[in-house]
């Protein structure tokens, strides 16, 4: 569509944030990354499902609020 | 052109008293409020001081009279609602039916984070002072909606030039607001006001827009709002007040919201911006880039030009780098740099691969954390546990925030050290009139009568009348100002002798 073209690619000048890996990398990298980021994900999950309310449709029910502002 | 001004945010916590649905909000809201002044030994509470409250000027230049105004519109009639005035320049108190905590003046972004961090800090050690035989703990929320068709702001407040004209702000502002949740939006799951459409939704609060441009806060919400109630000369200033952020628990999140915000508004008034990115119909605009997770769907412009969300925001962004470049060069102060890079950083990285911002962007990190529990557990979008994920991620409560787990298994960029914020909790900013306010309060407790955005009035002894001094140029009474004053007044009639002699 009618985009502004130009504009758009001067943004890409800063790619990376410090701890995001080359965009470039390597196969076999990028699949260890996937790796790491299931294990993470796993991790992640294991600590949620600890503090998650345990019975999450009454739990859910029960928030009702006002309005405010 | 900078990312600084005099600035701040509000925000309504949601509120639940642990399995009793049906307890009073009020009431709780009261019981924390009342319960946080409880926690300091101090024997006097300051009032709020009303006088210069004013919530039904109109930006466009009239005022609403009182009886055409919906009750909940009348916010300065103090009726006996909990309200305290913090030693760190903040304001504590009941809102309707809501725990409310105003952040001190600030003028930076970085700032304003810290002090809406100090807030939820404050507001989760009200609710555990909070003890009332028999009664349940009471939990609280830093989000926006309760999915059933409520919702309670966290708002933002920009001061600004008096002599730009408020056309110039809609015009401008709006394409942004419409867009800029892409980056501050908190994350939603439930589509429409009572949530009740299964999917996942950008923003808490989009669905709640109704209209363009008003000064209503609690019904037909506008995306600009009008009120006019600059709490400071308004020869000089008016206050934009800003209703239509979502309430962000990401430090990066807030950052940007008001960075980039506030950067915008600086074009704004030094008329910078050329390019006219109107757009036909901004209400329905929202709500369609909310409902867009994919970020694909493409805005029309008035001019007949369609163009994503993060298009109209890389064009924002450009105007920014390109005003910035030309005029400040290498003198642009370090956090104008760094908002910047940082905007670009995430637009870019929400083009090309979206999940990376999961660490900074509070939308992507609970969607992240949606879609693995889907993925895992298989589980459609209208399952009751993904709504107890969204949620939950807005529990304040250290043990049981997904929020708060994600950032202390380090799953979270921060911006601040837990120090940073803690030292927020008790001390104002030192570079507005907070400073001013926040250490009176501090030192001279027992004499301060009441206090406001614009105000501190003092009851001293001998004195047969209340004495107010006038609070009513933000950036004065700074630390540069009156810190050396403050140190050596020893008592609060000392120091107001000193002022008025």
């Amino acid at each position: 569509m009618a985009r502004e073209g130009g504009q758009q690619h001067k943004t890409a000048r800063k790619t990376s944030e410090e701890d995001s890996p080359p965009e470039s990398a390597p196969s076999e990298a990028a699949s260890e990354r996937k790796e790491k980021l299931d294990d993470d994900v796993d991790a992640i999950l294991d600590d949620i499902d600890e503090v998650l309310e345990s019975n999450a449709e009454e739990f859910v029910r029960g928030f009702v609020q006002k309005g405010g502002e | 052109m900078t990312v600084r001004r005099i600035m701040g945010t509000e925000t309504e916590f949601g509120i639940s008293v642990l399995g009793t649905p049906s307890a009073n909000p009020m009431l709780a809201s009261s019981q924390v409020v009342n319960a946080y002044a409880s926690t300091s030994a101090r024997s006097r509470r300051a009032r709020w001081d009303f006088e210069e409250e004013n919530p039904l000027r109109d930006a466009r230049g009239f005022d609403l009279s009182r009886s055409a105004a919906d009750p909940s519109q009348l916010t300065d009639e103090d009726v006996g609602l909990a309200n305290l005035i913090l030693t760190n320049g903040a304001r504590l108190y009941v809102d309707h039916a809501h725990p409310e905590f105003s952040t001190p003046e600030c003028t930076n972004p970085r700032d304003v984070v810290r002090w809406d961090k100090a807030g939820e800090q404050i507001i989760v050690t009200a609710a555990n002072a909070v003890r009332i035989p028999d009664q349940n703990p009471i939990v609280l929320y830093k989000n926006n909606t309760d999915n059933k068709g409520a919702s309670y702001g966290a708002h933002e407040n920009y001061l600004m030039k008096r002599s730009t004209p408020f056309p110039d702000i809609v015009r401008h502002i709006t394409p942004f607001f419409v867009t800029r949740q892409v980056i501050c939006g908190a994350g939603r799951v439930g589509i429409g006001q009572d949530g009740q459409t299964s999917g996942f939704q950008i923003s808490q609060r989009a669905d709640f827009f109704e209209v363009e441009v008003g000064l209503e806060t609690t019904l037909k919400r506008p995306i600009v709002n009008t009120r006019d109630e600059p709490h400071a000369d308004p020869e000089k200033y008016r206050r934009l007040h800003v209703i239509i952020g979502d309430a962000n628990l990401a430090e990066i999140s807030t950052y940007l919201k008001v960075g980039t915000t506030s950067l915008v508004l600086a074009m704004i008034e030094d008329r910078a911006l050329t390019a006219d990115l109107a757009i036909d119909n901004p209400v329905s605009e929202l709500h369609k880039v909310s409902h867009d997770p994919s970020l694909k769907h493409l805005v029309t412009l008035r001019d007949g030009r369609s163009m994503s969300a993060l298009d109209l925001q890389e064009c924002y962004l450009e105007q920014a780098r390109d005003y910035v470049d030309a005029h400040l060069g290498a003198d642009a102060d370090k956090q104008t740099r760094d908002v910047l890079d940082r905007w670009e950083s995430v637009l870019l990285r929400l083009r090309t691969d979206p999940v990376s911002c999961r660490r900074e962007l509070d939308w992507v990190a609970k969607l992240a954390l949606l879609e693995s529990y889907r993925e895992r557990d298989g589980l459609e979008w209208d399952d009751p546990k993904l709504r107890l994920i969204d949620l939950q991620y807005a529990d304040l409560r250290p043990d049981k925030g997904l929020y708060q787990r994600l950032v202390a298994r380090g799953s979270i960029d921060r911006l601040l050290t837990d120090d940073e914020v803690t030292r927020a909790v008790s001390e104002p900013p030192v570079d507005t009139r907070a400073y001013f306010r926040g250490r009176c309060l501090a030192k001279y407790p027992d004499r301060i009568a009441a206090a406001s955005w614009d105000s501190v009035i003092f009851d001293l002894p001998g004195r047969d009348s209340l004495q107010r001094i006038p609070t009513m140029e933000p950036t004065r009474g700074t630390r540069h100002h009156v810190g050396e004053l403050l140190d050596r007044c020893s008592t609060a009639e000392d120091l107001f002798e000193a002022i008025t002699s």
